[in-house]
């Protein structure tokens, strides 16, 4: 690994060498090392790019990393990772995308994430996308997950994109069975002319399932976003979705929340507010001592913690 | 240390708030009382530099701070805290008060600012200041940021203002204590008179103007005077 791909590994994954126990790690297209542990295992697909992660049931208290770096150039990837999860396993898997973009190429990583959780199975899956380097050519990434949670399972999901990410459309569709829980948070901010799309889609299947899913965002100078989220109460089940945008300069923001209801007994909320920062927030932290530009700072690092 | 000469303040669509207002404070604690819409709070955020005198002068220990900014007065010793507290959406109690004390501080030293305003340290240090918290639980938070900024003013605009009862009466305690501790000048707007009785002195504003000033023994029976009114308010009306 060179400084570059050190320094990317390191603000996606906060890793400053090949991680412990079980990882995959991903350089300029190309599989640059992988490692098994006793309960987990990570096998490359034959038939396409990317690999297979198979979680024994019953696993505890471990953790997978899987990043992704690109800093050549003109580099155009799509990835196909499913992850296989047993039954009452709690683990953690940490992803990520780091694009040092040099050159004038657009460079694009899109990865297809399928997850299977197993039966009482819990995963808290995080996930940060970092773009960075001087080149005219765009930095692009397009995550789609796809996620399939059997009975009584858990699966947090926590993401984040939080810088020179020109261009992103990021899917996610998941399907609960019963007493199942699926919880988003999702942070994104954009700054200069980028783009960022998320499109939500949940099917709350199984009776007594549930899923919060939150994304708060901050678009500054001329970047555009734009939230869209269906949660769909299939049963006796609770489902909440929430946009929440601070919108600056001469960006632009659009939320499109949409929640259906086919049983009576589904109980659906969403809540969409998209604001600048409020005046009184940044005189508070003026009377502070804080310049106008500190407190927007802090208000917006605040909102995005 | 603060003066107000001659300061002048109206709204954009020209109404008058405050009227000529000459007033020099130099005492620990000062009570600034007064009707609905005599002008207090604006004194108050004339001061911060929130608003700015539409004529007149403002100076702190002698030096003229009319012109400076909110964040510049903030430099200057000026410390402020709101009648209705802001709330920020995962900003932390320990941020705003680190803010505040403008350094990185421990979960010790933010305890020990929590505990002054009577709030159980524990339960809110990691406690985001947002719609979670009650009226009441902000106000503290927004008087223990002004006990960790220690400057040599601090303006509490109604500190009283959306506070139960039985906070209030602790409410009270903690500016007893300041009263004691303060090495600065404290402000206070308040329409309370068991926090004017704290005071040292009074300033009674109506009409936009100063009704009347001087020592709580002069101001405060009078301010009482239920069945003959107050005569200083009256002095403005008539």
């Amino acid at each position: 690994m060179d400084a570059i791909q050190k320094s990317l590994l390191a603000q996606i994954a906060d890793l400053h060498e090949v991680p412990q126990g079980a990882y995959s790690l991903r350089i300029n297209g190309n599989l640059y090392g992988k490692n098994d542990s006793e309960n987990i295992t990570v096998v490359k697909k034959e038939d396409k790019p990317g690999i297979d992660i198979y979680i024994k049931p019953g696993t505890k208290k471990e953790s997978l990393h899987i990043p992704v770096i690109l800093s050549q150039t003109g580099l155009k990837e799509l990835v196909y990772n499913d992850f296989h999860i047993g039954e009452d396993c709690d683990v953690t898997i940490v992803a990520g995308c780091g694009i040092h973009n040099g050159g004038s190429e657009a460079s694009e990583h899109s990865g297809i994430h399928a997850f299977y959780l197993g039966k009482g199975a819990r995963v808290k899956y995080v996930e940060k996308h970092y773009g960075e380097g001087d080149g005219s050519g765009k930095n692009v990434m397009n995550p789609t997950t796809v996620a399939v949670l059997d009975e009584n399972s858990y699966l947090e999901m926590e993401t984040a994109q939080i810088k020179g990410v020109d261009s992103t459309r990021r899917k996610t569709e998941a399907r609960l069975a019963s007493g199942a829980t699926l919880i988003v948070k999702e942070k994104i901010m954009t700054h200069g002319d980028q783009f960022a799309e998320t499109d939500f889609t949940v099917d709350l299947d199984g009776e007594d399932c549930g899923a919060h899913v939150v994304s708060r965002s901050v678009a500054k100078d001329n970047s555009r976003q734009t939230f869209l989220s269906r949660v769909n109460g299939n049963n006796r089940c609770s489902g909440h979705t929430e946009c929440d945008a601070i919108i600056m300069d001469d960006a632009q923001v659009t939320a499109l929340p949409q929640i259906e209801a086919n049983h009576v007994e589904a109980s659906l909320i969403h809540e969409a507010a998209i604001g600048k920062i409020a005046g009184e927030q940044l005189i508070k932290l003026m009377t502070l001592g804080l310049t106008e530009k500190e407190a927007e700072e802090q208000i917006i690092n605040g909102f995005l913690k | 240390m603060l003066e107000f000469k001659n300061v002048t303040y109206r709204t954009e669509d020209g109404k008058e708030i405050l009227s000529d207002v000459s007033l020099q404070i130099n005492d620990r604690f000062v009570a600034v009382t007064g009707p609905n819409g005599s002008g207090k709070s604006t004194m108050a955020k004339l001061i911060a530099g929130i608003y700015m005198p539409t004529s007149g002068k403002i100076y702190l220990d002698g030096e003229d701070i009319t012109d400076l900014s909110i964040t510049e007065r903030a430099r200057h010793g000026i410390s402020f805290a709101f009648q209705q507290p802001v709330r920020f959406k995962g900003i932390t109690v320990k941020d705003l008060i680190s803010m505040a004390a403008g350094k990185k501080i421990s979960v010790g030293e933010a305890c020990a600012y929590l505990a002054e305003v009577g709030l159980c340290a524990k339960d809110y240090v990691n406690r985001e200041v947002d719609a979670s918290l009650s009226g009441g639980e902000l106000k503290r938070i927004e008087i223990a940021m002004i006990n960790a900024r220690g400057t040599k003013l601090s303006v509490f605009d109604e500190p009283e203002a959306g506070i139960d009862l039985w906070s209030f009466n602790n409410l009270i305690q903690v500016f007893r204590n300041m009263h004691e501790r303060t090495h600065g000048t404290i402000l206070i707007i308040s329409h309370q008179e068991r926090i004017l009785d704290i005071a040292d002195k009074i300033v009674v504003v109506a009409g936009g103007k100063v009704a009347a000033y001087g020592e709580k023994s002069e101001i405060l029976p009078e301010l009482l005077n239920v069945q003959a009114g107050c005569r200083f308010t009256k002095e403005v009306r008539d």
